[in-house]
């Protein structure tokens, strides 16, 4: 469905400071699949779904969605078939808008806005019936500013507007790592619901390896902008933490201990 | 205070009130200062103020005010989105051209119009006393214009608006051209921040390159003073608070303006100081009582 062909990222090119984000980086999204990545910091994770999401234009490469070439699409284009949820819980939401402004906002995305009522009054029922889903009571509050909820609050509500258009591809990016554990594991549980539900096409990025080899079905390992690690389907269920650690130490070697990663 | 400048005070509240509406679109709504605003008050007063007097209808001259500082506003808008120019040097870059640009219209640094058909004299035909015709068309106008700013915030495009002021990254992932709404978003402050100068051209018979001066200070001064007062926690009543706010802005210049202390009283040239004074009370005054309530 979605094609990345060779992309290239660099940060600060020509400068003392260039970084290459993603090299030469290739990956074909079948529709339905459910991918998790993982990778330690800076591996060219989040730039990675910033690229597919047209947050900034490649150095080279090439982007197809359904065999429409959309490399220079402008990220509000894009928007159109990409749900997002961020790792900040404050980045998906807007605090000084209504929960209802904010679903209505939500609701209209990829579409054209026009002159008529933002928030109108068949959709209240509408966005109540999503609300309940959360099981938050969060429906009874529609009109309260989101500002007022708290992250992980917030971050159920992003969900939920992230798939209230249906979105050819969802991509979540360290969604519940700002989250304590309990609200974490609500969140990653009604992610999975609404996946299922509405059989989307996922990337998921979590820096928890047994998220990442539970949830699923096909799994990629990122170093250094390029794709260290790909497994997909039985292959993947085979796989256990230990087997992840020594795959990605066999290609590391020693800097592998100050990473992030061996904490997990 | 005379019942004379209590009236005039409230006038100058509701005209000068259309352009704290402009301001606060750009300010509150769009988090976008605008400095524009000191060059499309007079552009606004020039451009109506050539059209009267070559015979073009007052109602209409207002019409091409708007237009124009529309245009000069989206003008600072494209500085910023598209040449990346940080908005605050955009805008006094529009600023300043608009010094010059205003002097080519009028031909000249001011244009009388006395004798000429205004839009006050339309509501002084219905019968009201000359002196309360000024304020109550202007009330009627500015009512007018606050109403359709909070519909228009209602709207889907006014709500995309608030969230791009509010959360950009958001709105955009959302499929929001953020670029557009700003565009469109100072474009329209600065149309109503002309029209405010034309009926302030209108009401005082002349138009005068200078008297732009210090427009973003009262605009400021008119939000912070509303809010402050009023209260913003819906649109609707942030739009009143506003326009309510330069009401009372103005009514607290004039009470300034009549203070005596022996031979020293405050001149209208002392009126930029008292404003920047005013602003930074209002904008300090709640770090400072907390301060004095830690004591
Ligand atoms: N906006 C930016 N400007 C400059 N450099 C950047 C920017 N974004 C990312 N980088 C650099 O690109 C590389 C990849 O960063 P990226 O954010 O994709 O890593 P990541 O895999 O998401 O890491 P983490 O697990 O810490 O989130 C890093 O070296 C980072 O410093
Ligand atoms: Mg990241």
């Amino acid at each position: 469905m979605i094609v990345l062909d060779e992309y290239t990222k660099y940060f600060h090119r020509g400068s003392i400071n260039e970084v290459i984000a993603l090299k030469d980086f290739s990956l074909n999204v079948k529709n339905g699949d459910f991918i998790t990545i993982i990778g330690s910091n800076g591996a060219g994770k989040s730039t990675l779904l910033n690229g597919i999401a047209g947050v900034f234009l490649p150095d080279s490469g090439k982007i197809t969605l359904n065999d429409t070439n959309i490399t220079n699409w402008p990220e509000h284009r894009r928007a159109a078939f990409i749900g997002r949820v961020f790792q900040d819980p404050l980045l998906g939401t807007c605090g000084a808008l209504s929960i209802e402004q904010n679903m209505a906002i939500a609701a209209k995305r990829g579409k054209h806005r026009g002159l008529s009522i933002g928030v109108k009054s068949k959709h209240r029922k509408c966005f109540q019936a999503e609300l309940k889903k959360l099981d938050l009571g969060l429906e009874d509050r529609l009109h309260d500013k989101v500002g007022l909820l708290s992250g992980g609050q917030r971050q159920a509500l992003t969900l939920l507007m992230a798939s209230l258009v249906r979105p050819n591809l969802l991509l979540l990016d360290e969604h519940t790592a700002a989250l304590d554990p309990k609200t974490a594991n609500q969140i990653l549980d009604l992610t999975k619901e609404i996946i299922e539900k509405e059989n989307l096409t996922t990337l998921m990025v979590t820096h928890n390896m047994n998220q990442a080899l539970q949830f699923g079905n096909r799994l990629i390992m990122l170093h250094q902008g390029k794709t260290l690690l790909d497994v997909k389907a039985e292959e993947k269920q085979k796989l256990t933490v230990e087997n992840l650690i020594s795959k990605f130490y066999a290609s590391q070697g020693d800097n592998f201990a100050s990473d992030r990663m061996v904490l997990i | 205070m005379t019942l004379y400048s209590f009236i005039g005070a409230v006038e100058q509240g509701f005209v000068y009130g259309i352009m704290a509406l402009g301001v606060y679109i750009t300010f509150r709504v769009l988090d976008f200062p605008d400095l524009t605003v000191d060059g499309s008050l007079p552009l606004g007063a020039s451009v109506s103020a050539v059209a009267i007097t070559h015979g073009v209808n007052p109602y209409l001259s207002l019409l091409l005010a708007s237009g124009a500082g529309f245009l000069a506003g989206m003008v600072t808008a494209i500085l910023n989105t598209k040449l990346k120019i940080l908005h605050l040097l955009a805008s006094i870059l529009t600023m300043i051209a608009l010094y010059s640009v205003n002097i080519r219209i009028i031909g000249g640094p001011n244009l009388s119009l006395l004798g000429a058909e205004t839009v006050i004299d339309s509501f002084s035909k219905t019968g009201v006393a000359a002196y309360y015709a000024a304020p109550i068309a202007f009330a009627v106008i500015a009512v007018l214009i606050t109403v359709l700013i909070i519909w228009f915030l209602h709207t889907e495009l006014g709500l995309a608006m608030l969230a791009t002021g509010n959360n950009p990254k958001m709105i955009t992932s959302l499929g929001v051209n953020t670029h557009f709404i700003i565009i469109l978003g100072v474009s329209c402050s600065n149309a109503l921040v002309a029209v405010s100068g034309a009926l302030v051209a209108q009401n005082q018979g002349a138009a005068d390159v200078n008297m732009g001066v210090g427009t973003i200070v009262a605009g400021l001064a008119s939000v912070i003073v509303g809010e402050t007062v009023f209260g913003n926690r819906t649109i609707l009543q942030a739009c009143f608070a506003v326009l309510l706010g330069s009401v009372l802005y103005r009514l607290a210049i004039a009470l300034a303006l009549g203070i005596e202390w022996g031979a020293f009283s405050f001149t209208p040239s002392d009126l930029n100081l008292i404003t920047s004074i005013l602003v930074i009370t209002a904008l300090t005054a709640p770090m400072i009582k907390e301060k004095i309530t830690a004591i």
